[in-house]
């Protein structure tokens, strides 16, 4: 692997990292299958690069992306939780949805972004290297989002929110609205996946939408091997986990890529990337069986 | 054996074997082109072929002088960045990235490895390039315009009452939007209404063809990567229902649309692949302007047609290029 293929890799999994972080407030805190982000991820990509186009400031056109993706949050969670639509359901009307929106916002199904500036711009010219500078400065913006979310989720309101996902009866017994938290959990969501694709339409010249197809799955990914090598109880460890997965799953593919030296065909991508992902999700589980065999044998 | 004789014998060897030799000294600074697609599906492996077939007619043979990579995004447009910046990191000689999201990744991971895109339709538009005369930068490359006012044409020639063209896209495909807006513009000239089918995923070309049947007296299929995948569904419902499927690409009439003038996706592999000779034996590719895919093959499929309820008139088979499906 080379050095600007491992740099790539990790660049793109900081800029997944942030759908993970995404997933995990929906699918783990809350409770909540939620597949709006494979329309929200390229609705953000969407509305940044129409923004980047007329000239807006890249930081405010990603604001404006999150926003949008956070947009799209809320009308999942009014579908299930004013119109009682299931969860399942009302994210994949929304998904759906959003391809229709999307076409309409971009007017087209691609609109090009490799002349306009980015939030990136101001940093290539500073001595380092792109290949670099597009890690730090993603992985900067991912690092200011695990804290603040961090702090937020040990708030009296994350504190609810976590409550509402865990056992909604009881958190509503306890005074919580359970409603309003679904309302902002989605929307946060949603939110982080809407900047997460304006990050991806930035760092490679693009938004097509065709880009949301498989996020979740990628999302998910990102959140279980994340678990899996960073088993924490601590919420703040936990949102690591998310960006480490996301990495690794990133690895995963870049390894599949370089898979054609052991006879195997660019056909077999995606068949090489899930048995490295399934490999990395059950290697620990055997060690922790092997060690509680010898624990046992003496 | 005398000395004079053996030198006698060294030099006939030198001689003999100098012009073998010379092949492989020159593989030893062999050069590398990687090429990537978007999705694998029989016109973009045949521009990938084409590539490789025009590199070796230029004094590139693969596996002697020339070590082709070859990766596929398998639809996932993240895989597509991630693939270029892995060739981006291995430095080959010239990328050719195949689709215009591919190519856009291609774009954003480096700006000094020579690129030569192809299958774009728009390069300008997709800022790929800043104009198809100067490109500038390390990027030129081919597109794949399609030649839709003579598919129009065709169309008439061979259905002269038809008034209603049906066409299926995929409204996320950027190449299929541009030529459906070709589409109604020609479609206008020539006094023919167009009636749109979307088709988001290849599971809805069926229902999209059905939805054609009686509002359209023709279907025309743009080079549009999921239809075309799903291409077998919407001829079986052609056939059944006697609405003439065309294509507008050739290599899908083997596949059963009643005709179409297009490119063979090998030649304009081919055609890519002379451009890339170019720039491996030192041109700039910024130097190098935009070329427009050439070649306007014939191709007609008589038998699909007739199943398809249509002859095909005498001058449009006497001077079609391939008579397929017989």
């Amino acid at each position: 692997m080379t050095e600007i293929a491992l740099f790539g890799a990790i660049e793109i999994g900081l800029v997944y990292a942030l759908v993970a972080i995404g997933v995990y407030l929906s699918f783990r805190i809350l409770d909540f299958p939620d597949l709006t982000v494979d329309g929200s991820f390229p609705l953000g990509a969407a509305v940044c690069a129409v923004l980047l186009i007329a000239g807006v400031n890249p930081w405010i056109a990603s604001l404006a992306a999150a926003l949008g993706g956070a947009g799209a949050g809320l009308v999942t969670a009014t579908l299930n939780v004013r119109f009682k639509i299931l969860h399942l359901l009302a994210s994949i009307l929304t998904m759906i949805a959003l391809f229709s929106v999307n076409l309409r916002v971009m007017g087209r199904p691609n609109v090009a972004l490799l002349m306009q500036d980015t939030v990136l711009t101001p940093f290539y010219g500073l001595g380092i290297p792109d290949h670099i500078v597009r890690p730090l400065v993603v992985g900067v913006i991912v690092a200011v989002v695990v804290l603040l979310l961090a702090r937020f989720l040990a708030s009296e309101f994350g504190l609810a929110m976590r409550a509402t996902g865990v056992n909604a009866r009881m958190a509503r017994a306890q005074g919580v609205n359970t409603d309003a938290h679904v309302y902002a959990g989605i929307a946060l969501s949603n939110g982080l996946t809407g900047l997460a694709g304006a990050l991806f339409a930035q760092t490679n010249g693009f938004a097509d939408v065709t880009t949301g197809i498989g996020t979740i799955v990628v999302g998910l990914a990102a959140v279980i091997v994340g678990e899996t090598v960073l088993p924490a109880r601590a919420l703040a460890l936990a949102l690591v986990g998310c960006v480490a997965g996301s990495i690794l799953y990133r690895l995963a593919v870049q390894l599949a890529l370089s898979a054609d030296a052991i006879g195997l065909q660019a056909s077999d991508l995606n068949l090489v990337t899930a048995v490295l992902v399934a490999v990395a999700l059950i290697l620990p589980r055997l060690k922790a069986k092997a060690s509680r065999s010898t624990r046992a044998a003496r | 054996m005398s000395f004079t004789r053996l030198l006698c014998a060294a030099a006939a060897l030198a001689a003999f074997v100098g012009p073998i030799a010379a092949p492989v000294s020159a593989m030893a600074q062999g050069k590398t082109v990687a090429i990537t697609a978007i999705v694998q599906h029989p016109a973009l492996d045949a521009t990938r072929d084409g590539v490789v077939e025009a590199l070796k007619d230029a004094g590139f043979v693969q596996g002697q002088t020339l070590k082709v990579e070859y990766q596929s995004a398998q639809g996932n447009p993240a895989t597509a960045a991630q693939i270029a910046r892995q060739f981006a990191g291995s430095r080959p000689d010239v990328i050719v990235p195949i689709s215009t999201p591919s190519a856009q990744a291609v774009a954003a991971a480096t700006r000094d490895i020579p690129v030569v895109f192809t299958a774009v339709t728009d390069p300008v538009s997709a800022q790929m390039v800043k104009s198809m005369d100067k490109p500038g930068a390390n990027i030129t490359g081919l597109s794949d315009m399609a030649p839709v006012a003579e598919h129009v044409a065709l169309i008439r020639e061979i259905l002269p009452q038809a008034k209603r063209i049906g066409v299926l896209y995929n409204p996320g495909e950027p190449n299929s939007v541009v030529l459906v807006k070709a589409l109604k513009d020609e479609a206008a000239k020539a006094g023919l209404s167009v009636v749109e089918a979307s088709v988001p995923k290849s599971s809805d070309a069926q229902p999209a063809v059905r939805s054609l049947v009686g509002k359209a007296d023709a279907v025309y299929i743009p080079l549009d990567n999921t239809v075309v995948s799903a291409l077998e569904s919407v001829i079986a419902v052609g056939q059944q229902a006697k609405l003439p499927i065309f294509s507008a690409d050739t290599d899908s009439v083997a596949r059963g649309t009643v005709a179409s003038i297009g490119f063979d996706y090998f030649q304009v592999g081919k055609q890519t692949g002379a451009i890339v000779a170019r720039v491996l034996k030192g041109e700039k590719p910024g130097d190098i302007p935009v070329a427009l895919a050439k070649g306007t093959d014939l191709f007609v499929n008589p038998k699909s047609a007739a199943a398809m309820g249509v002859s095909l008139p005498d001058a449009v088979v006497k001077r079609a290029t391939k008579v397929v499906g017989q």
